[in-house]
């Protein structure tokens, strides 16, 4: 049990798919401005990768290896595609915000990265975990900076005005506080991460790179 | 005219890693030294190239809404575009495997330089957003598609090849510890994207856009003040026919 835990367990600080294996980075930060959008894209990512390791897991003494590439990237392609035609089903504007993006969780190397290295190699429940504690440390990256650009950008949270309101000035705003503009731009979603490996490294001296 | 427009936007405006962070797994890993990069941005360039055009015609002849009506009429209620993901991605990866073999047989030279890069290649994110935003932003002709392949390639390629330079140089500076690596090439990479941003105006003209609105406001208030000293006007007449009378 303790094996199996581990699995989950590990992505999520020391072996942080994004932060520390720098997979994934590609479709991350671009939908990072508001909450919401992160929550979603962390949700399909987790279905993803879920159900894609199964399946590779349990294909993996079928396929051959040298076209292993292309099924891999078959069974992703499928996998998005219904998680694509979900969203457009029941969150049209989400999936509008998203745009391409969901269409690059096919590309994200989080997932090819996971069935190289985990699913080709192990069973079904341990390849399951293994993808479920990846797409969630994915997922706790993607929420942390959703969180800080859209409460700084915008003052708000999940469209939720928490700071008060900014035409009205009650609340923060009433204290002479300005949203900053400018964490809504993409290039701010590079810092923040850039920061968070930053905050990461400095409390986990094993990390550092030389 | 109009080649050059999307040539400029897809290499500034549109740049792949600044403004769209795009590609940025194989930019972050194969950016320590120069010579790397420009192997891999070279690969870059040449496999959008041929994908791009390659998707647009599986698009604009299989996959959009009422694209098969050259089969005939029964066809044209058709709508495939819930495949484009996956046509495109097979595309990709079959192209790579075929330059691959191609490149190996008759320039076993640009292979030796090139081909390790290749295979990375298909699971490039550069490579397959490409293709989704040549469809997203529904791109009319052929020549246009070849054209935005190249220019974003050549973006890509610029990007890598200049956080490269700059990584080999930043070996030399006392960088806090915690942020050494991989921390400081992000941070880097923002400051570059925020450079970019600058490109923004070049081409869409922000000025002219603004314009009309600008000139349509000036005309409102002017003619507000000639209505005001037309009212003015009549008044000062209609007193002066009261103290005639």
């Amino acid at each position: 049990m303790g094996k199996d835990s581990r699995l989950i367990l590990d992505p999520l600080a020391d072996n942080n798919p994004i932060t520390i294996q720098v997979l994934g980075i590609c479709s991350a930060l671009a939908i990072t401005a508001e909450l919401e959008a992160s929550i979603v894209m962390s949700i399909s990512v987790l279905f993803v990768l879920g159900v894609g390791n199964v399946v590779i897991s349990l294909m993996r003494n079928i396929i051959p290896s040298k076209i292993r590439i292309i099924v891999q990237l078959i069974v992703v392609a499928t996998l998005v595609i219904i998680v694509d035609l979900v969203l457009k089903a029941f969150a049209y504007e989400l999936s509008k915000t998203l745009s391409v993006f969901v269409g690059l969780i096919i590309t994200n190397c989080i997932i090819m990265g996971r069935f190289e290295a985990f699913a080709l190699g192990n069973g079904p429940w341990r390849s399951f975990l293994d993808g479920i504690g990846n797409a969630l440390g994915y997922g706790v990256i993607l929420i942390i900076v959703g969180f800080f650009r859209e409460l700084l950008g915008s003052g708000t949270l999940l469209g939720i005005q928490v700071l008060g309101d900014p035409i009205e000035k009650t609340g923060l705003y009433a204290l002479g506080y300005e949203n900053n503009g400018f964490m809504l731009l993409s290039p701010m979603a590079l810092i923040v991460v850039g920061i968070i490996i930053w905050v990461q490294r400095s409390r986990n001296k094993a990390l550092i790179e030389d | 005219m109009e080649h050059l427009e999307l040539f400029f936007k897809s290499i500034f405006i549109d740049n792949m890693v600044f403004a769209t962070f795009l590609g940025m797994c194989s930019y972050l890993a194969v950016s320590k030294k120069v010579s790397t990069a420009v192997g891999l941005g070279a690969a870059v360039i040449f496999v959008l190239a041929i994908t791009v055009p390659l998707n647009w015609l599986l698009d604009q002849y299989i996959l959009q809404p009422g694209a098969l009506s050259w089969l005939g009429e029964d066809y044209v209620s058709y709508d495939l575009s819930f495949l484009s993901f996956i046509m495109f991605i097979a595309t990709i990866a079959t192209m790579v495997q075929l330059v691959e073999i191609i490149v190996e047989k008759f320039s076993p030279s640009l292979y030796n330089s090139l081909g390790i890069f290749l295979p990375l290649i298909a699971v490039n994110c550069a490579i397959l957003g490409g293709s989704l935003f040549m469809q997203s932003r529904e791109i009319e002709t052929l020549g246009l598609a070849l054209n935005y392949g190249i220019g974003s390639g050549i973006g890509w390629f610029l990007a890598i090849l200049a956080i490269a330079a700059i990584r080999e140089k930043i070996r030399y500076s006392n960088v806090p510890p915690a942020l050494r690596g991989l921390g400081i090439t992000f941070i880097i990479t923002g400051l570059m994207a925020i450079g970019f941003m600058s490109f923004g105006g070049m081409l869409t003209g922000g000025d002219e856009e603004a314009k009309p609105e600008n000139t349509s406001a000036a005309i409102e208030t002017i003619k507000e003040d000639i209505e005001k000293v037309e009212e003015k006007l009549i008044s000062n007449i209609e007193q002066k026919q009261d103290t005639n009378e």
